[in-house]
This record gives structure tokens, C-alpha cells and sequence, in this order.
């Protein structure tokens, strides 16, 4: 593949397709085995991300890596080699973040900001050091669309001032509106060069896979609001456990029977505690979580699955599966009560296997036997097996938390398609997401999570994506201010 | 270049192999510690793991009190094992081992010299409450306090070995023993005596449920659910509170169970073997215990064969004291030794090592 000076090249594929391990080669992190890379007509073979960064090539990572009890302008000095005093760091901060529209304070605390402002500080960490070319990793996916709005207009500037922009991402939409080129990988391979704009999203996202893909169809007719909810939470109150987690503030809402019920909203402004106060590892301070009518907000998980309320968190390995179980053992973890797998604590371990290979065959689990570690599974096919588990014990609701994170485009549908199932045989589901086309695609009624407040629940056909990301910022007034 | 790779899951092979591996890599490296200290080692070591068992003159005696060593090493590292796998750390089983024996050994004495069927059952429940209690200080201070239960169940130990001196030449000191330090001999108390099963072996009650408490353990770990959310539990925390575990009354069944069993052994290890209470009843089974349990890598058949292993240096040790005159210290460093090739080892199960050549450019 290569690089023209000045372009937006997006660098697409499935999870495993080798997009990381690529870009770690040219930033320095991973060696080739053979073939070479050349960087300005000469060869480039850098053997750590130093030599890359001296080369001019700088990288965003999708995860942060800043401290929070430090100053904007202390954790950019701390990734310099050689930094500057202080007061001339902080006006380089300040004249590269208006030059790009990416207005930061350099004297602000990195744990009171928001996602965005934290991704604009590992911008601009890279932009001091003026690379020739910028690699960035999924850099939209904790962002509000506004907010990725910002971040299109700044990068779009770069590139006109000749910084060529190597842009990984899996929203084939943002890639249409931003970049020139593509580049798809599949398996380790280029399988295609192509110009986005003129593909449809179904076309790339089919390129990236090899396969066409269904999308999740929703069944019109749904579950009416009429009579009692099936789940009510009301007031629910939660103190954050740590300085930088979320407090949740008078949480309240209600599922019907039949209806996918979406909370969207970026992850860090309390998804995770919500989860884990309506999961029941941890207790509320205040109010009810009612399920028909009984409120279960003061027992445990078992407890609350024994009454029909089943979850699937966000993180799999050492969350919802353990890595170094296998998935028999996995498929017990949650399932003991419920399938019965066990009597008087004596477990029954044929049982167990059988129920895990009813969810390796009903949910397309791909792995050699049920004896495998739960982390030896791709995550795709491991939160296949998560979704597996909790739908197959009929929940009467099913709450999960970003069911298809780091999920690529085939097991994603596919795990839609089983959600909206479940919904339409008269179970609820809620979808905790930040992935507003997937909350678009499959909620009745959406809500958003922002700052630990929940928003009033819509219908869906009323609210467009934008609309959706305005819920999203309501809270994050810093924000409108530097759009502004 | 060799490089180390982190395998997905540890390799069955190497997880089966390394203790025989480190055994050997230990006779080694003890054969040459013995060497320096100027003993012939091919025949330090035969003294100490053939002469036992093989010897004709010795093995009629040496073979029994094999298994009469190792019974306490199995309990205590059978209850250690429990909280291993959870990620709890009890080191202190010495110091329940040893609370255990004062509290049932007290009960036993309190009743003396009356002679009934009860005395020894209500013996042995006080040992085993002994040792729970003593475990339960880690415990408590862990889920109230956050403090870390291998430091402060560490500690316990010292403070119950000042204890026992205190009660050995106080509260429990034999009145008809002269002044000398020392309980009464439990061996000449009918009720509390904890006797041979088998006249000329030494072989006690505590051996046989020692055997017992291996086939408890894998019955537990392999098929009851409380087995399950103990190796849960050591996955993560967060895990096992999702599976609807209550940490905290695991910290407790965790440190009940290896305080429990450890107080078990000692009040066994009293009324049996040692007879009576004395400044130095304990011989330092409950830290010899966590190397029993790492070796047979926390499994309950692989601990019994472990134990076996150590109770072998031991007795051999014994004779290789004082017919090779070798030094005692000489044979803790070979007991240390194999716990750290041990260890050392466990990296080929994590980590294959390949040959790769730097890559070209």
C-alpha cells in the first residue's frame, strides 16, 4: 500500500484483519519479517517509536494513556524527549489547539476532561512534534458526533497543510465523509484499494468481511405501552467508587414487554455503574428496581437471575467470561441456577457441557470443543457465547452493556438480529451502547446516559442521530463553549 | 535470539512435568552444595531419598514415619490450597497449627484425669475452633480494614509462639512435672491420647484423615459449586461478584478452611507424635505446607505426593545428620531449593521459548 502527502487514507478490516500489527510496524513497535517500507524515498525500518517519531511519523492511540491528577500541559511534557519551560509549552499547546480548532486549557487537570478534550491533548501532543504523518486509531469512537465534528474540521486542515493522515476506523459512514482513499485488509492481506465515497457502506463493510452480510431487520409491530411495565427503576442513587468514576444521579426508567429499551451516551459518564447497580454487584444507595412488580435493588446477581434478570457487561475477559475457564465452565458461571446445572451445590458437569454445546450450535460460536479457555475465543465469538448464554436461559429481561464492542461487521449483525429476536418473543431487552447506528437500528425507545443522568426515554422514530448526540452533550457544557 | 512467548493457555505437558523437573535440577544443584561443604554427595543423596525407603536396615522404621510426617504437611496443605486458588494468601498456618493444639490440648487437660468417650471428639473440635479462630484475626482485619492478610497472618505466627511459651511454662506447665517446662504427656491420658492405629508403625487417626481430606478436596474443587467460586474467585474479584460470590465470606470460607485444617494437624500432631505442649512443639509443618502445596501445584493429588516428598527430606535429612554429620541448615537450603526451581520452572508452562532471527532492514 501507499501514501500520497497530504491525503486522508482510511485503513479498514475486521478485528484480527492485521490493521494494528500494520501500523505498529511503521510506528516502530513491531518488526517485519520481511518486505521493507519506504518513508520520503528512503528505506524506513524503525526499530522503536522514538526513531519513528524522529522520522515524522506520530500515532493516536484508541486508548489513552495520560494521568489524571496531571496538569494538560504536564502530560504533554512527560511524552517529550526535551521538553520546553513551561510557560512556552503551555502557548505552543494554545497556538497549535486554535490553530486547529482544538481549544484545550493547558493548565486543566487531565481527569476533569471529557473524552474528546482528552483525545485533543494526545493530538496535540503529536502535532508539536510537527509529524509528516499522523496514524489514528478508531479515534472516533468515544466521541459525540459533534464532537467528531471538531475533530473532522482539524484533520481535514492538516491534511491541506500537507500532513498526510493514516485514519483506522470501523464506521464506514465517517470514512465516506472524511477520507479519499481506503485500504482494506482482510486476514493480513490488502484485498482492495478503493475511494470511499463512491462505495456504499454495505459494499465496504462486504469488502472487509468477504461475505455479504444481513442486516439485523426489526419486526414493525412493537410491544404496545399499554398496562404495567415489565421493569421499572425508580430513583435509582450511587455514590462513584473512585475520584475519577461517575456518580449516578436519580436514575429512572421503564421497559415494556417486547421492546429493546437503548441507553446511549459515551462510555465514562456511568454505563459501567449503571450495570453494575442494576447487575446487583453492587447496591444502590437509593430507590427501586422493580421486575413484575418485585423490587429486586437490594439482592444479589444470583438472586436477580433466579427472577428472570439476566446481563451481559461490557468487558468479557474477567467480567461476564473468565479467561482461564473453559466454556463449559463458562456457560455454568451464570447459568447454574437457571439451566439447573447443579443440585444441593453438586454440579453436574455433563449438563454443563451439553448447555454449552447448545449455545456453540444455536449461536454460531466458532471453537475447536467446549474444554477451550474462554480467552483463547476471538471476541466476537466470545461475546457470541456470552449473548448465547444469558438469551438461552429466557430471561424475561436481558440487560447488556456495548453488546457489540470490538465485535466485527458479521458477528455484530448477527448479535442484533438475536436481541431483537429475543425481544419479539416477549422478553425485554436493554442495550447499554455508545454506538448510536446500533441503537438506531435496533431500540423502540431510547435514552441517554450522560454525566450519571439518564434523559427522558424517546421513541426511536421520532430522534435522528444528531438529535441522539445533542442528548449525548447536554451535560458537557465545556464542550459547547469550545465548539463555540 | 531465544525469545519467550506467552502461551493462550499453559501447556498440560510442562504443568505435568516441571515438579519431576525441578526434583532433578534440585539433586543437582543440592549434590553440589553438598560437595562444597566437603561430603561425598552421590552418597549425601542416596542417604537422604534412597536409605529411607530402600535401606533394609532402616526402612521398617523410616517407611511409617514417612507417612506420619506427611500427614500434617497433606492437612495443612490441603487447607492452604483452598485459598491459593483464590487469590488468599494464608501464611500463617504455623501459628494456627500451633493455636490449634493450645486450645484443644487445653480442653483436653482442663478435663484431667477424668476418663470419657467425649474427651477426645470435643478434643479434636476445640483444635480445629483453635485454629479457625487464630485465621479469622487475617480474615476479619481484610474485609474491615483492607489490610493484607499474608502480612498480617505472618505476624499471628510469632505472636502464637510466644504463646505457646507462655502457657508451656504457665496456665498448662505440668504440676507434677518438677518444674520443668511443658505440659502434661497427652500420650498417658486415656481419653485424650490419640494413639498407633497399627502397633510399630506410629501411624495415628490423623493419618487416615489426612488420606480423607485429599479426596474432600478434589470432591470439592472438581464438582461442588462452593469449589467453583473459590476458583472463580481466583480469576478476579470482579468476576466472582458477577457470578454472585460474596468476596468477603470468601476471604472467610477461605481462611476457615486453611485455619481450620491447620489446627487440625496440630492438635493431632499433639495428642499423637509430640504427646505434650512444649516451647518447641511446632517444627515449622505450616510453612513447609506452602511448599508442599506450590509443588503438587495446589492440586490434591499432587499435594499427597508432594508432601510425601518433603516428610522424605525430612527423615532422611534426619539421617543424614548423624551419619553423614551433615548440618541441618544444609538440608533447609535443599527444601528451599526445590520450591524455587519450582517456581522458577512454572515459566516453561506460561511461556514457550522459540528461536527467532532478527529481522531483516
Amino acid at each position: 500500500m501507499s501514501l500520497e502527502e497530504g491525503e486522508i487514507c482510511a485503513l479498514l478490516g475486521e478485528n484480527g484483519s492485521g490493521k494494528s500489527t500494520l501500523v505498529k510496524m511503521m510506528y516502530g513497535l513491531v518488526k517485519p519479517d520481511e518486505g521493507e517500507m519506504i518513508f520520503q524515498s528512503r528505506t524506513y525500518s524503525p526499530s522503536n517509536p522514538n526513531e519513528a517519531r524522529l522520522a515524522g511519523i506520530a500515532m493516536v492511540f484508541q486508548h489513552f494513556s495520560l494521568f489524571d491528577a496531571l496538569t494538560v500541559a504536564e502530560n504533554i511534557a512527560l511524552g517529550m524527549v526535551d521538553p520546553p519551560p513551561f510557560n512556552k509549552l503551555s502557548r505552543e499547546i494554545e497556538e497549535k489547539g486554535k490553530a486547529y480548532g482544538l481549544l484545550l486549557n493547558p493548565d486543566s487537570m487531565v481527569g476533569t476532561l471529557s473524552a474528546g478534550e482528552r483525545q485533543r491533548v494526545e493530538i496535540i501532543r503529536c502535532l508539536l512534534q510537527n509529524p509528516k504523518i499522523l496514524i489514528m486509531d478508531e479515534p472516533t469512537s468515544v466521541l459525540t458526533p459533534q464532537e467528531a465534528n471538531v475533530l473532522f474540521e482539524a484533520l481535514r486542515n492538516l491534511a491541506a497543510e500537507g500532513t498526510t493522515i493514516l485514519y483506522i476506523s470501523h464506521k464506514l459512514e465517517e470514512i465516506k465523509t472524511l477520507c479519499s482513499t481506503a485500504t482494506i485488509l482482510r486476514a493480513g492481506k490488502v484485498v482492495a484499494t478503493c475511494n470511499p465515497e463512491e462505495k456504499s457502506a454495505r459494499q465496504l463493510a462486504e469488502m472487509m468481511v468477504g461475505t455479504s452480510i444481513v442486516t439485523p431487520k426489526r419486526t414493525e409491530a412493537q410491544g404496545n405501552r399499554d398496562g404495567q411495565p415489565l421493569f421499572r427503576v425508580e430513583d435509582i442513587e450511587k455514590e462513584a467508587s473512585s475520584n475519577f468514576g461517575t456518580s449516578l444521579r436519580e436514575i429512572s426508567f421503564e421497559v415494556w414487554q417486547g421492546e429493546v429499551f437503548g441507553i446511549g451516551g459515551i462510555a465514562g459518564n456511568g454505563q459501567d455503574e449503571l450495570m453494575e447497580v442494576l447487575s446487583g454487584e453492587v447496591l444502590p444507595k437509593g430507590g427501586t428496581i422493580k421486575l413484575n412488580g418485585h423490587d429486586l435493588a437490594r439482592l444479589n446477581p444470583n438472586e436477580r437471575r433466579k427472577r428472570g434478570l439476566l446481563f451481559a457487561p461490557e468487558q468479557r475477559v474477567g467480567h461476564s467470561a473468565a479467561g482461564e475457564m473453559s466454556l463449559t465452565e463458562n456457560a455454568y458461571l451464570t447459568a447454574a441456577d437457571r439451566k439447573a446445572l447443579s443440585q444441593a451445590g453438586i454440579i453436574n458437569w455433563s449438563r454443563a457441557a451439553e448447555f454449552s454445546r447448545t449455545i456453540i450450535n444455536q449461536f454460531d460460536v466458532r471453537t475447536p470443543s467446549t474444554d477451550n479457555f474462554a480467552q483463547s475465543l476471538s471476541g466476537g465469538n466470545l461475546q457470541k457465547f456470552v449473548i448465547g448464554r444469558e438469551i438461552l436461559q429466557n430471561p424475561e429481561l436481558l440487560i447488556v452493556n456495548q453488546p457489540t464492542w470490538g465485535v466485527d461487521a458479521a458477528a455484530a449483525a448477527s448479535i442484533r438480529q438475536k436481541l431483537i429476536d429475543l425481544a419479539d418473543s416477549g422478553a425485554a431487552v436493554v442495550v447499554i451502547s455508545q454506538d448510536i447506528d446500533e441503537l438506531l437500528e435496533i431500540s423502540d425507545y431510547i435514552s441517554v446516559l450522560s454525566g450519571g443522568h439518564l434523559s427522558k426515554a424517546r421513541p426511536v422514530q421520532e430522534l435522528s442521530r444528531e438529535d441522539i448526540g445533542l442528548m449525548m452533550g447536554a451535560s458537557q457544557e465545556s464542550l459547547s463553549e469550545v465548539v463555540v | 535470539m531465544l525469545v519467550f512467548e506467552r502461551r493462550r493457555e499453559p501447556s498440560r505437558f510442562w504443568t505435568a512435568i516441571t515438579p519431576v523437573l525441578a526434583v532433578l535440577v534440585t539433586l543437582i544443584a543440592g549434590g553440589i552444595m553438598f560437595a562444597i561443604l566437603g561430603k561425598n554427595p552421590v552418597e549425601a543423596i542416596k542417604t537422604i531419598f534412597w536409605a529411607p525407603i530402600f535401606d533394609p536396615n532402616l526402612s521398617a522404621y523410616a517407611r511409617p514415619q514417612i507417612l506420619v510426617k506427611a500427614a500434617p504437611l497433606v492437612l495443612i496443605a490441603i487447607g492452604l490450597s483452598i485459598g491459593f486458588k483464590a487469590n488468599i494468601w494464608n501464611i500463617g498456618a504455623e501459628g494456627q497449627y500451633i493455636m490449634g493444639a493450645i486450645l484443644g490440648g487445653g480442653v483436653a487437660l482442663a478435663f484431667y484425669p477424668l476418663e470419657a468417650w467425649w474427651i477426645f471428639p470435643l478434643m479434636i473440635v476445640s483444635g480445629i475452633v483453635g485454629g479457625i479462630a487464630w485465621a479469622m484475626i487475617p480474615a476479619l482485619l481484610k474485609i474491615k480494614f483492607r489490610t493484607n492478610e499474608i502480612l498480617v497472618s505472618l505476624m499471628l505466627v510469632y505472636v502464637s509462639e510466644h504463646f505457646l511459651a507462655s502457657v508451656s511454662l504457665g496456665l498448662l506447665r505440668n504440676p507434677d512435672g518438677i518444674g520443668f517446662p511443658g505440659s502434661r504427656n497427652l500420650q498417658h491420658y486415656t481419653s485424650a491420647s490419640n494413639g498407633e492405629l497399627f502397633v510399630g508403625t506410629g501411624i495415628h487417626l490423623g493419618v487416615i484423615v489426612a488420606l480423607v481430606s485429599i479426596f474432600a478436596l478434589y470432591g470439592l474443587i472438581r464438582f461442588h459449586r462452593l469449589g467453583f467460586q473459590v476458583r472463580v474467585t481466583g480469576q478476579s474479584v470482579r468476576i466472582s461478584r458477577f457470578a454472585g460470590v460474596n468476596p468477603n465470606l470468601m476471604v472467610i470460607f477461605c481462611l476457615a478452611a486453611s485455619g481450620g485444617l491447620a489446627g487440625l494437624a496440630g492438635i493431632f500432631e499433639l495428642s499423637g507424635p509430640a504427646g505434650q505442649l512444649s516451647i518447641d512443639f511446632n517444627v515449622g509443618y505450616g510453612f513447609t505446607a506452602i511448599i508442599v502445596a506450590f509443588l503438587g501445584r495446589l492440586n490434591p493429588f499432587g499435594i499427597a505426593l508432594a508432601a510425601l516428598l518433603m516428610s522424605l527430606t525430612y527423615i532422611g535429612g534426619d539421617l543424614a545428620q548423624f551419619m553423614l554429620n551433615l548440618p541441618s541448615a544444609a538440608i533447609q537450603a535443599l527444601q528451599g531449593m526445590l520450591l524455587f526451581f519450582l517456581l522458577s520452572m512454572d515459566f516453561l508452562s506460561q511461556y514457550r521459548i522459540t528461536i527467532k532471527h532478527w529481522a531483516r532492514g
